[in-house]
């Protein structure tokens, strides 16, 4: 049995079914998001671990212990919320140190824990503030220190990014993973944005209403999606209808070009398949290792620095490819043909 | 009144407002204030002078003196300011976590708790307390009215039932301010029980609130006459009224002293909620 072990999960409000059949198991010091959609149960999953709702059915282990009957303040579970959830009356300090008031830990114990939390979380001197001198950023940063304090046995993260700046959400991606690093401590964590869930996370479980569509590692996720729902939500996609020629083969063409996906295919022959590409994988002009060749036209060249996103009319479909700059090379005009090359292995057979 | 003057303003033409600073509708807005204040303020001043003619052909706080000094003001208002705490703790105590499970586990239930709390509005006092009379006489299942510890205690009960609309309304404005499903599922992951949740986060955060809620229970329990008179205790209300009938210069000194006191009240509020060190005011 994992370390946190989620079976068969399910939860109703009334008639709505919110969580159906949700199952996960998460290994000791592991980081796992929920990714989804907005109302596909996430947060509900992580209250029902944390305590705040009792499941309709299933069961929920840690460490062993089955959590279910047990209320939130036994539950040894760390929380952060999106809206911080600081403590107004309290300083800094006091709120980091509140859980440990309350575990009725010592007070030089609980001040030395409260002075490593703070420098953990890079606030060494603000101690002595309000939370209301504090941005947003500090703000998340003191309540992820607050839950981490008591030393929980799981860190639940709900969206805890979704209200911060652009600049500081990324920055306290980084800052987060680490400190859960440091710390080995096993975390779940909420969110709708994709790319959150796939630069912080050891493994990541797709949601879909109110079940898991997919879970495995970041690099999984992306490059082997197993449904139609987490290729669309995952990454930007090309999706494209090819006729199937030979399903044991996978060979298939795509208006009017033949090529061989390179793994059998289960549909019958002469039938329509859906096919799709990221961008990275469409390349502009010919290259070696990429033997299928589509004439496109170009519509749109988004120059962003490092990387150019041109867009192209091709098969019917309005393709997005990125390139990386190189000074020597200048984009295409928009409006001019061009060729496009394809390795067939790169595109991802879209099944259910 | 403020409508009033805000609308005749806006219907002078803004380019005369602006040439001329003291137009047609700002004079209207100065003499009403004027008059306002005067509406306020003449009575008080009259009032006071009137407390200072106790003396015959000069002006003294003989009256002041002679309020203060009588024994019976002592006893009665310091009853009565007993009483008043007694009120207060138990109407925070009832109210308070009532207020906030409505907020976080019912809030479906809101209009009927905000209509239960208005009852004591709309309900005569006189129909309470006989309704008190009639559950805990002497020969009733519950005699409190047998001793006078527990007449008090009704007494209390009755004074958190008048306060009750003022007392909730302070406090849910108070924790309208705060997030508080959020803050109490915060302290509970934290392993809060509902005590330290009441005490030590939602108390402090809504205490200005409290205080204001506090400080109405305070005046209601110092003026109440119809509760007191009827269960026979020696409050400050009856004194009043008892005073209002047999001097003439006593009554007007109790009702500026009456006024200091709420002023002072009212200053005191405003200094909490400045000092509080966390509170927006601050800032
Ligand atoms: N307490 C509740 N009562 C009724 N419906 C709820 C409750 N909490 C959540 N829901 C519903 O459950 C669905 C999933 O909600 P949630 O888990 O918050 O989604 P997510 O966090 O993925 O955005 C939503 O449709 C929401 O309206
Ligand atoms: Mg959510």
């Amino acid at each position: 049995m994992a370390f946190l072990e989620i079976a068969n999960l399910q939860k109703s409000f009334g008639s709505a079914h919110v969580v159906k059949d949700f199952s996960l198991g998460i290994d000791k010091g592991e980081f796992v998001s929920l990714l989804g959609p907005s109302g596909c149960g996430k947060t509900t999953v992580l209250r029902m671990v944390a305590g705040f709702e009792t499941p309709s059915a299933g069961g929920i282990h840690i460490d062993g212990r089955d959590v279910v009957a047990l209320r939130p303040n036994a539950r040894n579970i760390g929380m952060v919320f999106q809206a911080y959830a600081l403590f107004p009356n309290l300083t800094v300090a006091q709120n980091v140190g509140f859980g440990l008031k309350v575990a009725g830990v010592g007070r030089s114990e609980a001040d030395a824990r409260v002075t490593e939390m703070l420098a953990l979380i890079g606030l060494p001197d603000l101690g002595g503030r309000y939370p209301f001198q504090l941005s947003g950023g500090q703000q998340q940063r003191v309540a992820l220190a607050r839950a981490l304090a008591v030393r929980p046995k799981v860190l639940l993260l709900d969206e805890p990014l979704s209200a911060l700046d652009a600049k500081i959400r990324v920055s306290l991606r980084s800052e987060i993973r680490e400190i859960q690093q440091r710390l080995g401590i096993t975390t779940i964590f909420v969110t709708h944005d994709q790319e959150e869930a796939l630069s912080m996370s050891d493994r990541i479980v797709v949601m879909n209403g109110g079940v898991a569509e997919q879970v495995g590692t970041p690099f999984d996720i992306y490059n082997r999606p197993q449904t139609r729902f987490v290729a669309g939500f995952v990454g930007t996609l090309n999706a494209f209808e090819a006729v199937v020629t030979d399903p044991a083969s996978g060979a298939v063409t795509l208006d009017g070009t033949p090529m061989e996906l390179g793994q059998p295919l289960s549909v019958p022959s002469g039938a329509r398949i859906g096919i799709a590409l990221r961008p990275e994988a469409a390349h502009l002009g010919r290259a070696p290792g990429r033997e299928v060749v589509l004439r496109g036209r170009i519509t749109e060249v988004h120059f962003m620095g490092s990387v150019i996103r041109v867009r192209a009319e091709v098969a019917g479909v309005a393709l997005s490819l990125d390139t990386f700059n190189r000074a020597d090379t200048p984009p295409p005009p928009v409006g001019s043909e061009t060729e496009i090359s394809v390795a067939a292995r790169d595109f991802i057979v879209l099944g259910r | 009144m403020g409508e009033m003057t805000e609308a005749i303003t806006s219907a002078a033409p803004s380019k005369a407002r602006r040439a001329a600073p003291i137009g047609p509708g700002r004079l209207l807005s100065w003499t009403l204030f004027i008059f306002g204040v005067l509406y306020f303020a003449l009575p008080l001043i009259g009032m006071f002078e009137f407390s200072l003619r106790k003396r015959r052909g000069a002006y003294s706080f003989d009256a002041y003196t002679s309020v203060l000094g009588d024994p019976q003001f002592q006893a009665t208002f310091s009853y009565s300011l007993i009483m008043s705490v007694v009120t207060i703790a138990l109407g925070l105590l009832l109210v308070l976590p009532a207020a906030l499970w409505v907020r976080i586990r019912l809030p479906a239930m809101r209009p009927v708790v905000e209509f239960i709390t208005l009852l004591p509005l709309v309900i005569p006092v006189i129909v309470i307390a006989f309704g008190y009379l009639r559950m805990f006489n002497t020969s009733s299942f519950l005699p409190m009215t047998g001793t006078v510890m527990t007449t008090n205690l009704l007494l209390a009960f009755g004074y958190s039932t008048l306060a009750l609309p003022y007392m909730y309304r302070a406090i849910d404005n108070g924790l309208r301010t705060l997030d508080v499903q959020t803050l109490t599922e915060a302290a509970q992951s934290l392993g809060a029980g509902w005590f330290t949740i009441l005490f030590r986060i939602m108390l402090p955060n809504v205490f200005t609130a409290v205080l204001s809620g506090a400080f109405l229970t305070f005046s209601i329990v110092l003026g109440e006459y119809v509760f007191a008179a009827l269960l026979d205790r020696p409050a400050f209300g009856p004194y009043m009224i008892w005073i209002g009938g047999n001097k003439a210069y006593e009554p007007a000194a109790l009702a500026v002293i009456a006024f200091a006191i709420t002023w002072g009240c009212m200053g005191l509020i405003q200094l909490a909620g400045r000092l509080a060190p966390h509170t927006r005011a601050a800032r």
